[in-house]
Order: structure tokens, then C-alpha cells, then sequence
């Protein structure tokens, strides 16, 4: 009698990125993407975000939808709550793409995931955006995220999957390292 | 002009074991080295400087360490006499003071210029190695004046440093050395870490290297490795040659070295440290006992695991502007020199296109890179196999091109 080795399916298609990365080789300029969204004031402090077209592998793309975002502030700032702060949108990015590293990388480890879940906080001493103090920074003094997963894999193995996932990604190295921002009136 | 059926640029540890086999098969060669035999153990490294391997590793074609510390590790002055004494007993053709200018295809083989005149040749072998230029980064321009700047390569020893704090650039194996002996000098040390190679010096009772060695890590192909460009580009490991000294970064925290992450810029004379120093450290960790459980897989039972890398809350800028600074060591690696050579062998980050050695143009061959045919083609024990190799590439190479001339000359 033969077994049958259920393949294991995390949902990522490990075949089309490594395609990709096999890709650069001979055409590296399909590499450089550029990722857009445009924002409008609606009122106080809530504006809405627009995400729909983004450049990349040699040619203008598009979202199958236009995606919308409200940004806002909350009751305790004296504002209207109409969607979450930029902050907190920081840790959905973040949250979102350390996950979607691991999926990743156990696709690619032959690891079945069962469940990932993560928890992100993010330390923030208001002095600074108020002005209150030169010496407190405006953003996050610290953030940590605590995962926990439940895989076929090692406690040792599955922690390597998240450091691997930091490893490439893409929003920690945004929150890790400078990042030059050019701010334009036209 | 005169000719030869193969020339040998750079005369260091990795050309000398290449004449070597070549004189064993009666291959006509001659070694051309710009400076004097293994110029750069005389002229690239600093005063205390050991290897990392222990002696019993030291081995060459034809060539052991029998000295009576086999499990000591030779100091840079032991490793050109060394290579002196080998490249005497080898009576290997040597051109020293002979700078190569270029290297160009000519019909089926090579035009190899250089200051003291021009070879012809069939085949060529680069050697001239993997570290002969400091990497440092472009950011380095923007570190404020007033600051002295130096690498492995320039460094000899504290004494030649001002006094005052020291920002020691990368946690490679000269990196952690350098960070050690310059805390001990009783200066400041700020060692930036990014992506590092953990390792003991000691595991299970022996050297780490002994494991390595016997466990066969070191003849892992670099065609039976998962990630061969990751695999050439890993730091060096982070070990000193010092009998049972571990210098991994817990060492040197509790030595009293400030870690903080990697360099990742400097804006306005202010140096920023990556945010991602825990997640190195963890990946190193987790390499390490990764390493720990082949070792143990391999010779059964379980050996001492290392405490995880400790880190407390770490500055991410310094104020290269306040004084606390005097001396930044760039210990950011290497690239190798070859710019005198005229064939198009290079990719597009200027790297030689090789298959373990063997490049796409015909009797033009590379050693003494990292990974080129083995994980310890990186080390000096690594030579012997490779040049092994290559020698019997070229022999069949040069035996096509007899066998082509044989066919015409009929």
C-alpha cells in the first residue's frame, strides 16, 4: 500500500515568483515598480484614499477595483472617527506584509500552515507631534509584533519563517531603514 | 615575445597550489605577481592577525603544517613564510615585481601584458584573489571631516589610531577583531552588525573548523547548493585565532562593545543604525543551530546549544559631529581587482561568470574565490581540491586544442 503525500498549500504560488526572479536575469528594468495612491481632504482631519493603478514589470497596471480608504482620528483627539488613524494603517502594512512573507516562505519551506495570527503595537509619546518637546520624535518610539502560528513545522523552524519574513520584507525595511520622502507643491 | 602554455596571475596561496599541479603534469607555466610572493599576508593585514583555522588545517598540494601547534592558528607573517618556504620547495616559476596591464583573447588563447613584457598563452588562470580591494560603501563620503576612516586592509594597530571612540563598520570576522582589540586598546567601541555569521570557537570539546572539517560542511558542492549566489556572498565567520576564544556578539556586549544595527546611512553628519538588529541577530541564531544540529546529526547525540544573542534597547543614530567618534574601521569586506582584465567574462554588477572555475571563453580559468567549487574554497585548505580540479580541466582544454592542430597540421 502506497501513501499519498498531501502537498502542502498555503495558497502562494511559489512557482510564479521564483518565475520572476528567474526573469530578472535577462530584463532586470521589469523589476522597478511604482506604487501610487492620491488622497483628498474630505473634512478636519478625515481625508479618503484612493488606490487603484500602480507601474510595474515594464507597463502601467491596475487593481481589478479602486480601492478606498478613510483616514481619520479618533473621539479622543476631538475628531470624528471615520476611519483609522495614518499610524494605525502603519501597523495594517506592516501586520500585512510580514504575514504574507511568511505564507511565502512556508509555501516555499514545504511547511502547511494552519493558522498566523499577530498582535502589533506601536509606541508613541505625543510630545512630539504636538511640538511639546524637541527631543521626542514625531513617530513610533518602538513597534512589536508577536505572532503566533500554528504550522507543521519546529518551534525552531517556525521561527525561522518569521525571521525570514522580516528578512524580505518589504514595509520592515521601510519602518527599519531611511527611506528619502520628497514632499512637493505644485 | 615569449610564450607559455599557461600563465598564473597573482602568486598567493591559491597560484602557488595551481603551479603546483601544473608542474606535477608537466604543464609549461609561469606565475606573475606584482609584488613579492604572497605580497598581500606582507602588505594587507594588521600586526596581531591570525586565521581563523587552525594549523592542522593548513594545507596545500604536497604541503602539511608539521609544526609542533598544530592546534594554534598562524599569525600573517607565518602564512608568507609559509608560502615562501612552499613556493621554494615547489621551485615554481615565479616573475615577481611583474604587474599585469591586461589580458585579452587572441585567436584560441591569450595576450597577457604586463610592465615587464607581453606573454602569449593558451590558457590563463586568475588568480589574483578575492580581497585585494576594500568594499566601502558610497555613504562613506558623507562622514564629517575630521574623522580618521580606515580598513582591515590599511590597519596595523591601535597604536596607529587617535585616541577617542571607534565606530567599527560591519561584524565580519575582521569586524569583531577589530572591535575586540580596539575596546581592549581601552577605546570606545561601536560595532554596527548587519547580516553575520555566528560561530564558537569551540563545540562538543573541539575547534568548530574540526567539526566543519569532518562533518563534511566544507566539501558541500557549489552545485549541490540551494542558494549559490547567497552562498558566495556570506559574510566571513565571526571567529578570532585564539585557542578557545569566542568572539560572537554576546562576547563583545559583555566585553563592553556597543552593538547597534547596521550602518544604513548619514545625513547631516548623523549616522543612522537600521532598526533590524534583533532580526540579524535571530537570523544568525537560528543559522548557528542549524549548523549545531547537522554537527550533531552527523556524529549523534546532542551538543551545547549558545545562548540566544542578547541585545538591550540600542541607539538608531550617533552624532558623528559630537567628538564621541575619532576613528570609523570599514570592515565592509572586499571585492577583487580585475581591471586589467580585457575579456568579456563579467555580468552586470562586474562579477567573472564562472562554472566552479571554468569560464564561458576556453582556457581561461578562476581560483580563490569564495564558494568557487566548495564551501571551503573560501579557506586555504580549499586550493589543494580546486586547483586539483581545474589543472585536470585545463589538461583536457589544452589536449582538445592538440588534438584540433594535430587534425590540421594533417
Amino acid at each position: 500500500m502506497t501513501t499519498t503525500e498531501i502537498p502542502v498549500d498555503n495558497g502562494v504560488n511559489v512557482e510564479a515568483l521564483l518565475g520572476v526572479r528567474a526573469a530578472l536575469a535577462d530584463t532586470p528594468e521589469i523589476a522597478q515598480f511604482q506604487w501610487r495612491s492620491t488622497v483628498s481632504w474630505v473634512n478636519g482631519t478625515h481625508s479618503r484614499s484612493d488606490v487603484e493603478t500602480f507601474y510595474g514589470f515594464g507597463d502601467d497596471q491596475q487593481h481589478h477595483t479602486t480601492f478606498s480608504y478613510d483616514v481619520d482620528h479618533p473621539l479622543q483627539f476631538a475628531a470624528q472617527d471615520h476611519g483609522v488613524t495614518p499610524v494605525e494603517y502603519v501597523l495594517v502594512a506592516l501586520g500585512g506584509c510580514l504575514t504574507a512573507g511568511v505564507a511565502a516562505v512556508a509555501q516555499q519551506r514545504s511547511i502547511q500552515l494552519r493558522s498566523v495570527r499577530a498582535t502589533l503595537t506601536a509606541e508613541m509619546d505625543l510630545h512630539g507631534i504636538l511640538g511639546a518637546d524637541p527631543d521626542v520624535r514625531n513617530g513610533f518610539s518602538g513597534v512589536t509584533v508577536d505572532y503566533q502560528i500554528d504550522a507543521d513545522a519546529t518551534a525552531e523552524a517556525i521561527r525561522a519563517l518569521v525571521a525570514q519574513s522580516q528578512k524580505r520584507s518589504a514595509v520592515y525595511d521601510i519602518l527599519t531603514s531611511p527611506t528619502r520622502v520628497t514632499v512637493d507643491v505644485s | 615575445m615569449p610564450n607559455t602554455t599557461t600563465v598564473i596571475v597573482g602568486a598567493g596561496h591559491c597560484g602557488l597550489a595551481m603551479s603546483r599541479c601544473l608542474a606535477a603534469r608537466s604543464i609549461d607555466h609561469v606565475v606573475l605577481e606584482r609584488g613579492e610572493i604572497a605580497n598581500s599576508w606582507h602588505t594587507q593585514r594588521w600586526d596581531s592577525l591570525r586565521l581563523l583555522t587552525p594549523n592542522w588545517m593548513t594545507r596545500l598540494p604536497g604541503y602539511a603544517y608539521r609544526g609542533a601547534n598544530p592546534d594554534g592558528y598562524l599569525g600573517a607573517g607565518q602564512v608568507a613564510a609559509m608560502l615562501q618556504e612552499y613556493a621554494d620547495v615547489s621551485a615554481a616559476p615565479i616573475l615577481t615585481g611583474t604587474t599585469v596591464t591586461s589580458v585579452r583573447a587572441a585567436g584560441s588563447g591569450y595576450v597577457v601584458r604586463t610592465d615587464q613584457g607581453t606573454w602569449r598563452t593558451p590558457t590563463v588562470v586568475l588568480a589574483s584573489g578575492a580581497a585585494t580591494m576594500p568594499a566601502v560603501p558610497a555613504l562613506a563620503c558623507r562622514v564629517p571631516p575630521g574623522i580618521t576612516s580606515v580598513t582591515p586592509a590599511g590597519y596595523r594597530s591601535p597604536s596607529q589610531l587617535p585616541p577617542g571612540g571607534v565606530l567599527v563598520v560591519g561584524a565580519s570576522a575582521s569586524g569583531v577583531q577589530l572591535a575586540d582589540e580596539l575596546h581592549r586598546s581601552g577605546r570606545p567601541v561601536t560595532l554596527t552588525v548587519g547580516e553575520h555569521v555566528r560561530m564558537p570557537r569551540t563545540y562538543r570539546g573541539r575547534d568548530i573548523l574540526w567539526w566543519l572539517d569532518a562533518a563534511g560542511v566544507l566539501d558541500e558542492r557549489y552545485d549541490e547548493v540551494d542558494d549559490l549566489v547567497r552562498a558566495r556572498k556570506l559574510p566571513s565567520m565571526q571567529l578570532v585565532g585564539s585557542p578557545g576564544r569566542t568572539v560572537d556578539l554576546n562576547a563583545l556586549s559583555s566585553a563592553g562593545v556597543r552593538l547597534v544595527g547596521r550602518l544604513a546611512g548619514i545625513e547631516n553628519g548623523i549616522a543612522q543604525f537600521s532598526g533590524s538588529l534583533p532580526n540579524v541577530c535571530a537570523l544568525a541564531d537560528l543559522k548557528l543551530g542549524r549548523l549545531l544540529d547537522t554537527i550533531d546529526t552527523w556524529a549523534g547525540a546532542r551538543g551545547e546549544r549558545f545562548a540566544p544573542t542578547e541585545l538591550p534597547t540600542t541607539p538608531l543614530s550617533l552624532d558623528l559631529r559630537s567628538g564621541e567618534i575619532a576613528t570609523i574601521v570599514w570592515a565592509t569586506g572586499y571585492r577583487p581587482d580585475l581591471s586589467w582584465l580585457d575579456v568579456p567574462v563579467f555580468d552586470r554588477r562586474r562579477r567573472v561568470v564562472h562554472d566552479g572555475g571554468v569560464t564561458a571563453f576556453p582556457g581561461l580559468y578562476l581560483i580563490g574565490m569564495p564558494f568557487l567549487r566548495r564551501r571551503k574554497s573560501s579557506l586555504i585548505d580549499g586550493a589543494a581540491k580546486d586547483a586539483t580540479e581545474l589543472t585536470m580541466h585545463l589538461a583536457g582544454h589544452l589536449d582538445g586544442l592538440a588534438g584540433h592542430h594535430g587534425r590540421n597540421a594533417s
